[in-house]
């Protein structure tokens, strides 16, 4: 499989993330921001995709006319906040 | 990384976690119009919940060409001229975790994609990080279509029957960072095999004579693997307005480097809720495209799509929502929408063949870059349940 030199890097770091995030997701962690202090964040104009019948044609409009395609969607999630 | 790589491999994409997608419906009318074409339609979306567990939702999208691009102008190729698109999904939440799998069939007259999606994504650190990962498999059929020289109607080339195998590996975080600040990394990589060129399209080369030009059809690789890797952005300013960020790396095996950066404002006021956007868009083309060619059969893979050029592009966009209703009978909202992108590129190797195909004077090779200009509009109701 083709990985450039940079990506192997970029690869890493996300790697060095998730393994951070694994072994301390089995220690309790005190939330910094708790779940009654994200209010701000539930706001409907914080989501990263507030109509998806738009932003999946404005995203199908680039795909079609531009190479680079993909590392867009995984971050659409929700924040936990409701 | 291996174990990355593992680890995307066996665990698939990405959606909300610990919570089911809003129930909402959707209909919106959709147009672009650009570079001679117009594609315009419909795209219905209606999401459900049931027993507090399960969502269903339903896409129906469809896209109506007429004119003709560049491409058809300089090289008279066909085009379908109608493309349908339908989308099925189910989630199932379970605890802090959404399981998703989602079908898309792709139908036009010389093109048909199916695609299955799994999606895992999982909220842990009460809500502030959710993990998402995910999984698809499409598969295509290209056909080509020919045109009876007698009434013009289109069949498919009998002759002609090839098929794309596609596989989508995506890894994805959001993380709450602070009370107003929320971010989010994507990790994805596709790759194809199969038949990647457009069956219509053609290369031009010199002629031996160095003056006139000759075309032949493209030719691309069998395979090609992509790498992209988004980091994205939300920040809640203290007066509720919100500021938005992302910024994309893009590598693939065909030699294409690109980056795109995003940035938006989105201002509610009352009932309306205003959003602004800027976004640009940079590439370097496949190593085996070309402009002109300087002989028939250069070399083993050849392609004159300007998609695969040296170009750019940048978007000014503009929204409104009106919310004209609220908690009436079974419905709790319903919004008024209007979206307006105007998208500018500017291609620094693809030359407008038109130019020297009318006048002889000029030669090819030395005809103007291509440049043009889109407006992309959307008009749409989504009433939430």
């Amino acid at each position: 499989m083709f990985i450039s030199e940079k990506f192997k890097l970029y690869l890493r770091a996300i790697a060095a993330l998730l393994f951070v995030f694994s072994v301390t997701a089995c220690s309790s962690i005190e939330p910094w921001v708790k779940p009654y202090e994200r209010d701000h964040l539930a706001d409907p104009i914080m989501k990263f995709e507030r109509h998806p019948v738009s932003s999946a044609y404005i995203h199908h409009i680039y795909e079609v006319r531009e190479s680079a395609r993909g590392g867009l969607g995984a971050t659409g999630g929700g924040c936990g906040c409701n | 990384m291996r174990i990355l790589i593992l680890l995307v491999t066996v665990f698939p994409l990405a959606v909300t976690a610990g919570v089911l997608p809003e129930e909402r419906a959707d209909a919106l009318y959709h147009s672009y119009d650009g570079g001679g074409v117009k594609i315009d339609g419909p795209s219905i979306l209606v999401r459900k919940n049931f027993a507090e567990k399960f969502s269903v939702s339903a896409n129906y999208y469809l896209d109506m060409v007429s004119g003709a691009s560049i491409d058809v102008e300089t090289t008279a190729s066909a085009y379908s001229d109608e493309r349908t698109q339908t989308s099925l999904g189910l989630s199932y939440l379970r605890g802090d975790a959404t399981l998703s799998l989602n079908y898309t069939n792709s139908d036009e007259s010389d093109y048909d994609a199916d695609t299955i999606n799994f999606n895992v994504s999982h909220d842990i650190f009460s809500g502030l990080t959710t993990i998402n990962m995910g999984y698809a498999k499409g598969k295509d059929e290209v056909r080509r279509n020919i045109k009876d020289p007698v009434d013009g109607s289109k069949t498919n080339d009998p002759n002609f029957s090839e098929e794309i195998e596609r596989q989508n590996y995506q890894l994805g975080l959001t993380q709450i960072i602070s009370k107003n600040l929320i971010m989010g990394l994507a990790f994805e990589t596709i790759t194809d095999e199969g038949f990647l060129n457009n069956p219509y399209r053609v290369v031009r080369f010199l002629n031996p004579d160095g003056v006139t030009t000759g075309t032949e059809l493209e030719k691309y690789p069998r395979t090609r693997t992509s790498s992209a890797l988004g980091l994205t952005a939300k920040y809640y300013l203290p007066y509720r307005a919100a500021l938005s960020g992302l910024y994309r790396y893009f590598t693939d095996d065909w030699d294409i480097e690109a980056h795109t950066l995003e940035l938006g404002y989105t201002h509610p006021k009352g009932p309306w809720t205003f959003d602004f956007k800027y976004r640009f868009y940079t590439q370097s083309g496949a190593d085996f495209y070309s402009d002109l060619f300087p002989r028939a059969n250069a070399q083993n893979f050849l392609a004159r799509d300007k998609e695969l050029s040296d170009y750019s592009d940048h978007t000014i966009g503009f929204g409104v929502s009106y919310e004209f209703l609220k908690d009436w009978k079974f419905i709790s909202s319903g919004t008024v929408n209007f979206n307006y992108n105007r998208i500018m590129f500017d291609y620094d190797n693809f030359r407008d063949a038109r130019v020297s195909s009318a006048d002889p004077s000029i030669t090819a090779g030395t005809e103007p870059l291509y440049s043009f200009d889109a407006d992309v509009i959307q008009l749409f109701v989504s009433f939430w349940f």
